[in-house]
């Protein structure tokens, strides 16, 4: 082999939404310090796979390309993560890629998630601030708490946890661990904690908390370290007593 | 609303696991246990459950009823989990798929364990301690007995380990480790009492 050396790709596509996937290999030449989105943006400037054979582009999305924004995620060897920070460095070769399957697959590796964010407005996870007038500001947040609310504020909403999820399936409507942390969130703000019952309720409905199974698969696998089990719990606690509150009311409410 | 059916069905499951088929498989391996002892001990211990005022309303609303509901409940939870160990290989998901697993051992075990021994007594077999020699005589029998003794207190154990996040008891992730340890010590000392009940009728 010459002195260049050269990265394998083993890339999982598909042409529409609705069409069969099949694999396709590329080679790209190595560069220090590329990741995986380096080497797709080198593919696409030559679009010609291991075969000699010219091909298209491959399709992936991409945005903050500093892993805030989630949006690059998909399956490298195995494991959801994000392709901005999937160093080809830290990579054991040939690297896979796949799109998460968990959600409806665009095409190639670019994936819908937007049963999330659906998700997201089914259980209110959001502050109401909006009056007809002026509401003033709200009450204040111990800086303490504040320092602990922002490691829950890290979600990126990239759908890694659905995809390690076994509970998230064609078979279940289990909207995804990811809301547990939303709710608990938006439960903890001051302002937030005045809709804290309806959140709850609405996560109660059909698909919600109590889809999850307790494989804690989300909180090894979640890329911001955010303790997603931690809010499961909480939330599942959260649960029993606004549900005993449900049947058996409360003036406290 | 769209409904929160799915919440009360899936809280009573988790709720009848423990309470009160958890604690009937307590009682009911501790009064095994009378085998160690010796036949006359087992059949004195048997003739007291036996000859419990109430037994056939206690043994439905607290035996069949919880245990059907836990087991067929438990069954579509089973199926709708897409397992994935292979991928993600970490302590929590093996314990999530051997929960699975060992649940529908459990119900097979069960199901064969009340035909042949609570059905057979109403049909007429005498409930005693031959009853059992006689069951666990067949080596096959024997091993059959031992695994499905063994999932059913892992399946217990464990089971209780999820209770509690389910229900919010154990929030921190120190409590959730202190009750991994809790739940193992309960499995091995349950499988030893348990293990040692069906050696004594052999």
């Amino acid at each position: 082999m010459s002195s260049s050396k050269m990265v394998k790709f083993i890339i999982s596509r598909q042409d529409n939404p609705n069409s069969a996937p099949y694999q396709e290999e590329f080679e790209v030449l190595y560069k220090p310090n590329m990741n995986v989105i380096s080497a797709l943006m080198e593919i696409r400037r030559n679009p010609v796979n291991t075969k000699e054979q010219n091909t298209t582009p491959i399709t992936w999305d991409m945005n903050c390309l500093e892993e805030v924004c989630g949006a690059c995620s998909m399956v490298i060897n195995g494991k959801p993560r994000q392709a901005c920070t999937a160093l080809v460095d830290q990579l054991e070769q040939p690297i896979r890629l796949e799109p998460m399957r968990t959600f409806p697959v665009v095409r190639d590796l670019q994936v819908d998630r937007s049963k999330m964010f659906d998700s997201l407005k089914k259980v209110k996870a959001w502050i109401p601030i909006d009056g007809t007038y002026d509401l003033g500001s709200g009450p204040r947040m111990p800086e303490k708490k504040r320092q602990w609310a922002y490691e829950l504020s890290k979600c990126m909403t990239c759908g890694v946890c659905l995809e390690a999820c076994p509970n998230v399936n064609s078979k279940s409507n289990f909207m995804g661990p990811f809301v547990f942390n939303q709710v608990r969130l938006f439960n903890a703000h001051p302002t937030g904690a005045m809709n804290k019952a309806e959140r709850l309720n609405a996560f109660m409905e059909d698909g919600g908390l109590q889809g999850c199974g307790n494989s804690q698969n989300c909180v090894q696998s979640c890329p911001k370290g955010i303790p997603i089990t931690t809010s499961i719990a909480a939330v599942n606690r959260d649960a029993s007593i606004q549900a005993f509150r449900n049947f058996f009311g409360s003036d406290n409410d | 609303m769209t409904g929160s059916r799915e919440f009360f069905y899936r809280r009573l499951h988790s709720l009848l696991g423990v309470i009160p088929v958890g604690l009937f498989l307590i009682v009911h391996l501790t009064v095994n246990h009378f085998a160690t002892a010796g036949e006359g001990s087992f059949n004195k211990a048997v003739g007291f459950m036996e000859h419990l005022p109430f037994l056939h309303f206690l043994e439905i609303v607290l035996i069949f009823l919880p245990l059907l509901y836990h087991a067929i409940y438990g069954l579509y939870i089973a199926f709708i989990a897409k397992n994935n160990v292979k991928q993600f290989g970490y302590f929590r998901n093996w314990m999530f798929l051997i929960q699975r697993v060992t649940g529908v051992i459990t119900l097979i075990f069960v199901a064969w364990h009340v035909w042949e021994t609570r059905i057979a007594y109403a049909l007429g077999t005498p409930l005693d301690f031959h009853m059992m020699e006689n069951i666990l005589s067949s080596p096959f029998m024997f091993w059959f007995y031992i695994i499905g003794v063994i999932c059913t207190i892992f399946h217990f154990s464990n089971g209780l380990w999820s209770f509690c996040v389910s229900w919010g008891l154990t929030v921190s992730p120190r409590s959730q480790v202190i009750t991994t340890y809790v739940t193992i010590v309960i499995f091995v000392l349950l499988s030893i009492i348990g293990v040692q009940a069906l050696v004594a009728f052999v």
